[in-house]
């Protein structure tokens, strides 16, 4: 009996393998654990269950697949059957990697709790009062519910690292071009990038191999430049570590959170880092606000495709074209996505460009200088990855400002296009607490061998306390 | 009353005729049934992306050398955004503040020397989409029940170049755009046939006083798919204009359109009442840096020029054939055949242009023997030999053999006759317009079935009518 | 950042959001509260700081001029909400 909970990818191919078990029973299992723990989680808006002889993989919906809904979590592409494959999805499958279904989200991947899904929140398997964060709420919770071994999500203000912190698990933000976003439902176009969530930094180190990589159906992509190394060293010696003292002093963060964070500061030394304090303060005081410029810039014209001409849904009702047009728009995206449009919209109109998008983009580029710096004199920098543990649904859902705040330690990074992993680091009040790792451009292979130092250090068991056997 | 100086600019769209689309792998033709040549990336599928057309940018950065711009050191595609089913993506991918060429000077030759016309810039954007308009009258937008849309053109690369307002006048507007399209034709990058809409012209239109410095509120023209319909819009819009400020009143900044038909200006229903596009730099794509080296291949590739062939032709012929060889592409022809040049060009101008022959198919050995005999053969003969003249293998020889009737004593009866029947065109030659001797010529040729000799018939009609 | 209805209602016309009348206000309140939280960026002082649109220092990315095969008729009408004789059907544009 296999107990899909426990089990890892890399434990998952060896079962298959050694031929203890076949691709089709081991996608069989998942299906299994999905019929019995989804209908409380909800982690998946499209069962597939694909035969196949590697390791089944869960995808998160705005990654589009052939011949399988794609819906991005909203009501304008209710019934939308893609004709195509995304670069991601290809190289999943050329991977021998079936697919188990499409994972739950925020709508367009606007959110950090998938309540503004389209088709109703996931749960946290560590607790289903609770959400498993977002954009990418629904993978993380399919991998920590034992629902899938491992899965993909995407990543634009902290979709991936996020949920990975609330629900015990690793993500990956990669480095930004290094991930074809070809097929990916756009979000904010500068800022989106596809990455792993997986119980354990191996895994993560492998799906990144699998996906990573120039594409030529994306112009900003780039060839790694290392191939991607599996990590197994257990110390950090010689890797000078930093701690960004606003990322680790920011306002809002938990105190449980902190001490979580605090202890794995003192394993890293212990295990050999040379660690000091570093500053990072326009990135922090400013990245929110300028994320939430240009973020939304982005969507309101990457959401301008959705018109009800050529996929998708469309409004019922007389009139002319921008009649259409605008009931479409308005009765097909959900509040957050609206939301966003119009604050984008403002943003970019004749008379505001200059003191909003167009400054906004100039504190990008502080922010990218201020990380510069501290990469000087640092490999890697580490602080929590949210401020805090998983929040009951509901509890922000009617705030929008407060939910903003959840991004608040991702957001900086990945502004400045840096890669980031949060790997688990322990618990604050019996939830998981993240722990972010970050570090230069393309320093994916230093940050799996730090995390994976660290997770063995650490010991954090993944399952959930109350699903345990 | 005041004196009236029109001040034109120009916005020319020419489609290129790469293989395939601007972002995509789509083939890049026409005439196809609808949506056949359409992608997830030319439909705005979500999640898709562009990716440049290589070629695209080669051939723009040449039009720029031609256009004697400068090519950017770095260009950038800002998305232009509006809501219109020709445009998929809800934005167009186009050229803003950094286009990849800006700032260059279009000399137009004239019968009074040349003529220079800035321009602003020349950027690399995309097509829409056709929409066509099903019910209400003749296609048009007006009163249409749906529309249908065919993503096939969608995505076609497209330039668009902006003058300066440095055109005065309608006719040198013609001249203008009939040169710059001959310029992009011979740079092989478009078939630019205004007719088929690979080639399209606008015109923003103003009128001051004479002496004014300021400019005027301006109209924009569009869509006026003939080099005629851009002359005669201009021309239309430039007296509407006059009479407006005559009579008092205030022009009002509006888009218009021409219709050739009654010849009338009309606004046209924009597509957007409130004009917002909200240009921001296009995230999908990276800044394109053109090499010196690519920016080389594009001057090596460039020939002589229409412009200064045009000022080297004239020293042979005189301005008018001069500016018509080139800018009908047939001086090439004229430039193969030896001869009287004046003789030369004109044959191929107005004879052989009236055959339809490709002049790039003449055997430019055999047209010079045919034109240097034009006067000793039948004019029948002559212009058969011009029909065949793009034949393989035609031979000039073939029609050398006959001799035009060049005796009086056979002509004059025939003449006499003529004279005699059109007695009404003898009074108006005698009454100085002498242009109506051509027709008395050709009513002799055609009593004599094409062979008479023209320079004889010439000479005895001047002296029967001025005896 | 004091944002009007009129804002709201410019805006979402040109975003193309036709918000009930009912829900004007209340989005005002919520653009509002965002805008004036973003208007934050204002308090630097960047006139000397170049802008950054991208995060990744590339240029150049092209593909060569080689046709690929496009979707069949049906494929590339098969999510339409009113195909009508191999093209997309929409309502007359209107006034």
């Amino acid at each position: 009996m296999i107990d899909t909970l426990r089990l890892t990818a890399e434990q998952a191919a060896g079962l298959l393998e050694s031929g203890e078990l076949s691709g089709d029973e081991l996608a069989g299992t998942y299906v299994e654990a999905i019929g019995e723990r989804d209908p409380e989680l909800h982690a998946y808006l499209h069962v597939v269950g694909e035969p196949g002889n590697g390791v089944p993989i869960a995808l998160k919906d705005n990654i589009t697949t052939r011949g399988v809904p794609t819906t991005a979590g909203s009501r304008i592409l209710e019934g939308y059957v893609p004709v195509f494959d995304s670069t991601v999805a290809t190289r999943v499958k050329e991977a021998g990697l079936p697919l188990i279904g499409k994972t739950n989200l925020d709508e367009f991947a606007m959110g950090s709790s998938t309540e503004n899904s389209a088709y109703g929140p996931s749960r946290n398997p560590w607790d289903p009062e609770r959400v498993p964060g977002g954009s990418s709420g629904g993978t993380a919770a399919a991998v920590a519910g034992g629902l899938a071994p491992w899965g993909l999500g995407s990543d634009t203000g902290g979709s991936i690292k996020q949920p990975a912190s609330l629900c015990g698990l690793v993500g990956l933000r990669p480095t930004y071009g290094t991930v074809s976003r070809y097929g990916i439902v756009a979000f904010a176009s500068s800022l989106d990038q596809v990455g792993p969530i997986t119980k354990t930094v191996r895994d993560c180190a492998r799906l990144y191999a699998t996906i990573a990589g120039r594409d030529a159906c994306d112009s900003t992509t780039v060839e790694l430049p290392e191939a991607v190394a599996v990590p197994d060293a257990e110390d950090l010696k010689g890797i000078r570590i930093g701690i960004p003292k606003e990322l680790n002093e920011a306002e809002g963060i938990e105190p449980g959170v902190s001490a979580a964070v605090a202890k794995a500061i003192e394993l890293a030394e212990s295990l050999g880092a040379e660690v000091g304090e570093c500053r990072l303060p326009r990135s922090v005081d400013y990245g929110l606000a300028c994320y939430y410029l240009v973020a939304p810039a982005e969507a309101s014209s990457n959401l301008a495709r959705y018109d009800g001409v050529r996929y998708g849904f469309r409004a019922a009702g007389d009139g002319d074209l921008t009649a259409l047009y605008s009931r479409t728009r308005w009765e097909g995206f959900g509040p957050e996505p609206r939301r966003r449009i119009l604050i984008g919209t403002y943003a970019l109109s004749a008379g505001y460009y200059d003191a909003f998008y167009g400054q906004a983009q100039k504190v990008r580029t502080v922010i990218a200088q201020e990380h510069a710096a501290a990469f000087e004199d640092y490999d890697l920098l580490l602080s929590p990855t949210s401020p805090t543990v998983a929040f009951k649904v509901g509890d922000k859902a009617e705030n929008p400002l407060a939910m903003y705040l959840s991004d608040l330690l991702t957001i900086p990074s990945n502004m400045a296009g840096l890669p980031g992993l949060s790997i688990p680091c322990g618990l604050s009040e019996g939830l998981p607490v993240g722990l972010q790792i970050l570090g230069p451009q393309f320093s994916e292979n230093l940050m799996f061998r730090a995390g994976h130092a660290l997770e063995q250090a650490i010991a954090f068991d993944f399952v959930p306390e109350r699903l345990r056997a | 009353m005041p004196e009236w100086e029109p001040v034109i600019g120009l916005e020319i769209h020419v489609q290129l005729k790469t293989r395939t689309k601007m972002f995509c792998g789509c083939e890049n033709v026409s005439g196809e049934s609808e949506n056949t040549r359409t992608c997830p990336v030319c439909l705005a599928h979500p999640g898709t992306l562009p990716v440049p057309n290589k070629q695209a940018i080669e051939w723009t950065v040449k039009l720029g050398v031609a256009l004697g711009c400068e090519i950017a050191s770095r260009a950038l595609f800002h998305r232009k955004n509006y809501f219109y089913p020709d445009l998929p993506k809800g934005y167009q991918i186009s050229q803003y503040d950094i286009p990849l060429c800006a700032g260059g000077k279009f000399v137009v030759p004239g019968p009074d020397g040349d003529r220079k016309i800035g321009i602003v810039r020349a950027h690399l954007e995309e097509d829409a989409a056709k929409t066509i308009h099903v019910g209400g009258s003749g296609g048009r937008i007006a009163g249409a029940e749906y529309s249908l849309v065919d993503f096939n053109r969608g995505g076609t690369p497209l330039v668009e170049i902006v003058s300066e307002p440095d055109v005065h006048s309608a006719d040198e507007a013609r001249r203008f755009l009939q040169l710059l399209r001959q310029t992009v034709v011979e740079l092989g990058i478009s078939d630019a046939e205004m007719e088929k809409g690979s080639l399209r012209c606008d015109a923003n239109v103003s009128v001051r006083e004479a002496g004014e410095t300021d400019f005027r509120t301006k109209t924009e023209l569009k869509n006026m798919n003939s080099f005629k319909f851009v002359a005669d819009g201009i021309e239309a819009e430039i007296r509407r204009q006059v009479e407006i400020y005559e009579a008092g009143g205030e022009v009002v900044q509006e888009t218009l359109h021409f219709d050739p038909g009654s010849g009338t200006i009309a606004p046209l229903r924009s597509k957007e009442e409130a004009h917002d596009y909200r240009y921001f730099p296009e995230p999908d794509l990276v800044p394109v840096e053109p090499s010196v080296e690519m920016i080389a291949a594009a001057m090596d590739d460039i020939g002589e020029l229409p412009a200064a062939r045009i000022r080297r032709l004239e020293t042979e012929v005189g301005f008018d054939l001069a500016e018509g060889l080139v800018s009908s592409g047939r001086d090439r022809l004229y430039e193969r055949v030896s001869g009287d040049r004046r003789a030369v060009a004109n044959v191929v101008m107005n004879q052989l242009a009236a055959t339809g022959v490709d002049p790039e198919a003449v055997n430019g050995t055999e047209l010079a023997k045919l034109i240097a005999e034009r006067e000793r053969i039948p004019r029948a003969a002559f212009t058969e030999a011009l029909e065949r003249s793009g034949d393989p293998g035609f031979s000039a020889d073939d029609y050398l053999g006959e001799t035009a009737i060049s005796d009086a004593s056979e002509l004059d009866p025939v003449i006499d006759k003529v004279l005699a029947e059109n007695q009404a065109q003898v009074e108006t030659f005698r009454a100085g317009k002498e242009g109506v001797l051509g027709f008395l010529v050709g009513q002799v040729m055609k009593e004599t079935g094409g062979k008479a000799d023209a320079r004889v018939v010439n000479e005895r009609l001047r002296e029967k009518i001025s005896s | 950042m004091a944002i009007t209805r009129e804002d709201v209602l410019h805006v979402a016309r040109l975003a193309r959001l036709e918000i009930p009348e009912g829900e004007v206000d209340r989005m005002r309140d919520e653009l509002g509260a965002i805008l004036e939280a973003v208007g934050k960026v204002a308090e630097l002082d960047l006139s000397d700081v170049e802008p950054t649109s991208h995060p990744l220092a590339v240029v150049n990315e092209w593909r060569e001029d080689q046709p690929r095969p496009s979707l069949s008729p049906e494929d590339a009408l098969a999510n339409a909400p009113d195909p009508v004789e191999g093209a997309f059907r929409v309502p007359a544009v209107g006034s």
